[in-house]
């Protein structure tokens, strides 16, 4: 019956080999996660988010099994690929709910500002790499420009989520580098002088006839809206006192798997998207809320310890702005559905609805992936 | 910055590692402390949050009680019918749903009137009716199109119904829509939880005053909403109580006979049991169609029943006070009897007046009655034999008597609106009366209260009660018109006023004497026309009510202007022997008591007793006796 014996085992061992297995384990528990939350937030996309899935997996395994090299050999031709992109939504790009975000390029509508989220660090890295051994305040200043033209853009759009995203990550980079804690002080000083103005003085700024210059007028309803969500209950404050009613009301233990009220009665708002934690708040309680952090802390670990054994200077930063770019993900996320932080639109990593974040994550896991490999492969010549 | 050596540039990317490690560890714990507020500290209210977002209270309105008569006919019922009602978050666009909507269901200008006049008045969460009662046709159409017309749905309601229409409308009353008047008056009373998802109450008539008893419990339907609003699906339902019936002590086919005697003319008939004090028959007329009332009535329809000189919407039977002229002449005599300052024996000479303090007082029959007796005195109804017996008995011991009989007191009958009228006394003038030179009590003034003049004034159902009073031989009974209160579901019954108020202390032979003279008054005297030939033994008195007053003139009736006319008055019970009816008419400008109001009398007894069917009305109708246009004044004074 058996013309050619099919070897199970060693086609396993092939597919698996540039996988890293903790990472792989992790994600498995993550994705295992997702679907059993997207069953109960929105059933109808459980094939399609498999499929998006299925597909990203593809693109880890492409990326882990990609020398390191070759992969920041890439930097330079995506990144510029990707600020042109960029030049062009500002141009020619589709308006969707009031922003400029979406490219049409005849197939099918990109969101370039999505690939920077990958493309600035790497880019970051592969020119901190090429100064190895010489790197000068100047170089941060000229890595400090090269963030800033993408995320000027994507700001300009306006998509603050993905701004902050992008800059967190192309930051991360530089952090890792040696940027001097002289000029991350003053910053993280004026940071949180900025925020506790914001809260200390909330009502005054937050009348309708103050402009806030810099943010647009739906960022600063945001920011408001977090500072009091009662001062608006059906419009803008009701997605985060509804998300907060939800992950309250699911106590330590949770009111149990599609039992959630909030989620069924559709009192959450984009409940397979951003807010999806406030599903699991809801349905699993304080225990599946942990369990969430744990997974990501576990990620996030491993993701340190690569970085830590990384050979080169660029794979080490390029491993560590990625794994923290994970971080940036689950804390932004998870802070705005609890109320701790303004609504911007980022998405909870490998747990929301939608492919594009999806692919972007798992690319930059397979760019883990592929700097722990570079590790085994320097250790052996 | 620059590393030279790489183990230090890899030192320093591990310390900086450290940093971010140690600042997510930190972010994820302030995260983690987040979850812990939120979902243990503060899960109780969370949890209550929760619970309130998904859950909403749905009222059951109950079914309202029926109202039927002593023998079960039904007077008050419901009905369930199709409603094409707007929510209270379309009001804005009301009129342009209503031109829309007119090309699918028929909607009149008197449609969109009643609407404005509802939204002015209602709560503003509940939906407002655009057309009511639609046909099964006009709900279908509406049906296939409803995709067009959002805000607007159809509710099956249901709608109360007097099936006899103005049949015995003052007493049952009507149910309007609840206006804020309602409101507050259910804010007082504690009832706002029992009322939600009422639309109507009682407004006038039983309708009001058993508001309580006929409205229920309202019952409430927890149900899941989801985030619009709509009901997911049903958590707990407490069912709503549905109303008790009342069951009158009224008799629809007399009701029906008295009501059809006064063919519209002005005036009042209270017919009572004497046994029991239970309301047979109470006439107000003219009447009105309390269907009107139900959803809204019309600017037109209201301004007509407010604006007619007749006024049919005052309830003559309870608040029309009046002198009650020669009708209270029995009750003079049985004063007379009780205190023994007469007996029936002693007789006087009548030369058709009366003089006292200077004042002559008249005799309607010029020259007198001649010699008369207490027997005369009430079948011939002599003025002249009470005008010396009031002056003998003084007001204070007439007042007292009355009293007893409830006259001058609301008689606390189970309706809104009653007057108290006026018992005439010393206190009473003190009371009423401001200026010190008017609250005396002036000797003369007695004598015209003696034959039920003067400041004498009482409504139909205390001359009514105080008959019945009389037939009862002293026991007197709390007028009614429920009999009882029946629980529809285990059909208990709750029996109103089963006990007398009162026993007056009446010797038997004065009160068998007085009613062997009303049956004379019958027989022989002033009811003897219209009491000719009757099949049953009744006692009677005729009574005439002076509205202006005519001094020193012969009245001539016909020369009158119809409203200056006196009322005409009729009290009776019978069978004298077991009274089993006792009434008292009123018929406003009708001129002498045995000419209107005891003919309305004979045709309520006839039914009543015998079951005879009156062939045509007592009176004639209202244009026939309006003819008499007012002549100069120049044959008037004699």
């Amino acid at each position: 019956m058996t013309g050619r014996r099919f070897d199970l085992r060693r086609v396993l061992v092939a597919l698996l080999e540039p996988l890293d297995p903790i990472l792989l384990v992790l994600l498995c528990l993550l994705l295992g996660y997702a679907f059993t939350l997207m069953a109960s937030a929105s059933p109808a996309r459980m094939e399609s988010q498999m499929i998006n899935s299925a597909v990203a997996v593809v693109v880890m395994w492409v990326a882990a099994r990609l020398p390191i090299q070759r992969v920041l050999a890439m930097a330079l031709p995506v990144y510029l690929v990707g600020v042109l992109l960029l030049v062009a939504v500002a141009v020619f790009g589709e308006t969707s709910k009031g922003a400029q975000r979406w490219l049409n390029i005849g197939v099918a509508r990109i969101q370039p500002s999505e690939i920077m989220k990958i493309a600035v660090p790497l880019m970051l890295a592969w020119y901190f790499h090429h100064r190895e051994g010489a790197v000068n305040a100047r170089d941060f200043v000229a890595a400090g420009i090269l963030l800033v033209i993408p995320v000027g853009l994507i700001v300009r759009q306006p998509d603050l989520g993905t701004a902050l995203l992008v800059a967190a990550a192309g930051f991360f980079v530089l952090f890792f580098a040696g940027l001097s804690w002289k000029l991350i002080a003053p910053v993280a000083v004026a940071g949180i002088v900025g925020i506790g103005s914001i809260v200390g003085f909330g009502d005054r700024i937050c009348q309708p006839e103050v402009d806030w210059v810099v943010l647009h007028g739906y960022q600063k309803n945001r920011v408001c809206t977090l500072l009091d969500p009662t001062s608006d209950p059906l419009g803008k404050g009701f997605h985060i006192i509804q998300s907060t009613i939800a992950i309250g009301s699911g106590g330590v233990a949770g009111k149990g798997w599609r039992d959630g009220t909030q989620t069924h009665l559709a009192f959450i708002p984009e409940r397979h998207t951003d807010f999806i934690f406030a599903v699991l708040g809801e349905e699993f309680g304080f225990v599946g809320a942990c369990l969430l952090v744990f997974l990501y802390i576990g990620m996030i670990t491993r993701g340190f310890v690569i970085a830590m054994a990384a050979p080169t200077l660029s794979s080490r930063l390029l491993a560590g702005a990625v794994t923290m770019i994970f971080f940036t993900y689950a804390f932004v996320n998870m802070g705005m559905v609890s109320g701790i932080l303004p609504v911007v639109g980022v998405p909870l990593p490998f747990i929301s609805y939608g492919g594009t974040a999806l692919v972007t994550l798992c690319l930059g896991l397979g760019i883990l992936m592929s700097v722990q490999r570079a590790r085994f492969a320097a250790q052996k010549t | 910055m620059s590393f030279d050596d790489p183990e230090q540039e890899l030192q320093h990317f591990r310390s900086r590692l450290l940093v971010a490690g140690g600042f997510m560890l930190v972010c994820f714990a302030l995260l983690v402390a987040r979850f812990g507020w939120l979902q243990i500290n503060r899960f109780d209210y969370y949890h209550t949050r929760a619970e309130d977002n998904r859950i909403a209270l749905v009222p059951i309105s109950p079914n309202r009680g029926l109202i039927v008569d002593r023998d079960g006919e039904v007077l008050a019922r419901n009905y369930a019918a199709y409603t094409l009602e707007i929510a209270p978050t379309h009001f804005r666009q009301a009129d342009a749903l209503f031109d829309q909507l007119a090309a699918v269901v028929e909607i009149t200008p008197r449609d969109r009137r009643r609407f404005r006049k509802i939204l002015d008045e209602s709560r503003n969460f509940d939906s407002v009716p655009i057309r009511i009662r639609l046909t099964d046709e006009e709900v279908a159409r509406f049906v296939a199109r409803r995709f067009e017309f959002e805000g607007v749905e159809v509710k099956a309601r249901l709608f109360r119904d007097y099936p006899n229409g103005s049949l015995a409308s003052h007493v049952i009353g009507y149910i309007g829509r609840i206006n804020e008047r309602d409101l507050e008056r259910i804010d007082a009373r504690d009832e706002t939880a029992n009322y939600r998802g009422t639309e109507h109450i009682g407004k006038v008539g039983l309708e009001q005053s058993y508001e309580d008893e006929l409205h229920g419990v309202t019952g409430f339907e927890e149900v899941e909403v989801d985030a619009g609003g709509r009901a997911v699906r049903q958590l707990r339902r407490t069912p709503p109580t549905s109303g008790n019936n009342l069951v009158l002590t009224l008799d629809r086919g007399l009701q029906r006979v008295a009501e059809n005697a006064f063919n519209g003319r002005r005036g009042a008939l209270v017919a009572i049991e004497p046994a029991t004090g239970g309301v047979l028959a109470l006439v107000s007329s003219p009447t009105f169609n309390p269907n009107l009332f139900v959803d809204g009535i019309s600017t037109q329809d209201w301004n007509a029943l407010n604006t007619s000189p007749d006024h049919p919407l005052l309830n003559r039977a309870l608040a029309s006070a009046n002198p009650p002229g020669s009708t209270f002449k029995p009750f003079m005599a049985l004063a007379a009897l009780t205190t023994g300052k007469r007996t029936p024996e002693q007789a006087i000479s009548d030369p058709g007046y009366f003089d006292f303090g200077g004042h002559r007082f008249r005799d309607d029959k010029v020259g007198g009655h001649g010699v008369v007796d207490m027997y005369k005195s009430i079948a011939f109804s002599c003025n002249t034999y009470y005008y010396r017996l009031a002056a003998d008995l003084g007001i204070e011991q007439i007042a007292g008597f009355m009293d007893g009989f409830g006259l001058g007191s609301r008689t606390g009958v189970d309706l809104e609106g009653e007057s108290s009228g006026v018992l005439p006394s010393p206190e009473w003038k003190r009371t009423r009366f401001r200026r010190v030179e008017q609250q005396k009590w002036f000797a003369g003034e007695t004598i015209s209260v003696g034959i039920g003049q003067g400041y004498n004034a009482y409504t139909p159902i205390q001359l009514a009660s105080a008959v019945a009073t009389l037939a009862a031989d002293g026991v007197r009974f709390r007028p009614h018109l429920v009999r009882y209160v029946e629980d529809v579901r285990t059909g208990a019954r709750r029996v109103i006023e089963p006990e007398p108020l009162t026993r007056l202390p009446l010797a038997r032979e004065h009160v068998d004497f007085i009613k062997h003279a009303m049956e004379g008054v019958n027989l022989e005297g002033t009811g003897r026309r219209a009491f000719k030939g009757a099949g049953y033994r009744v006692a009677g008195k005729t009574g005439t009510a002076q509205v202006f007053s005519l001094r020193g003139a012969t009245y001539r009736e016909k020369q009158i202007r119809e409203r200056l006319r006196d009322h005409s008055l009729y009290v009776a019970f019978a069978p004298v022997e077991k009274p089993a009816i006792a009434l008292a008419v009123l018929v406003e400008n009708g001129g002498f008591g045995s000419q209107a109001a005891a003919p309305i009398a004979r045709q309520v007894l006839d039914y009543y007793l015998l079951g005879i069917e009156p062939d045509e009305p007592a009176l004639p109708d209202e244009e026939a006796s309006d003819e008499f246009e007012p002549t100069p004044a120049a044959g008037d004074a004699q």
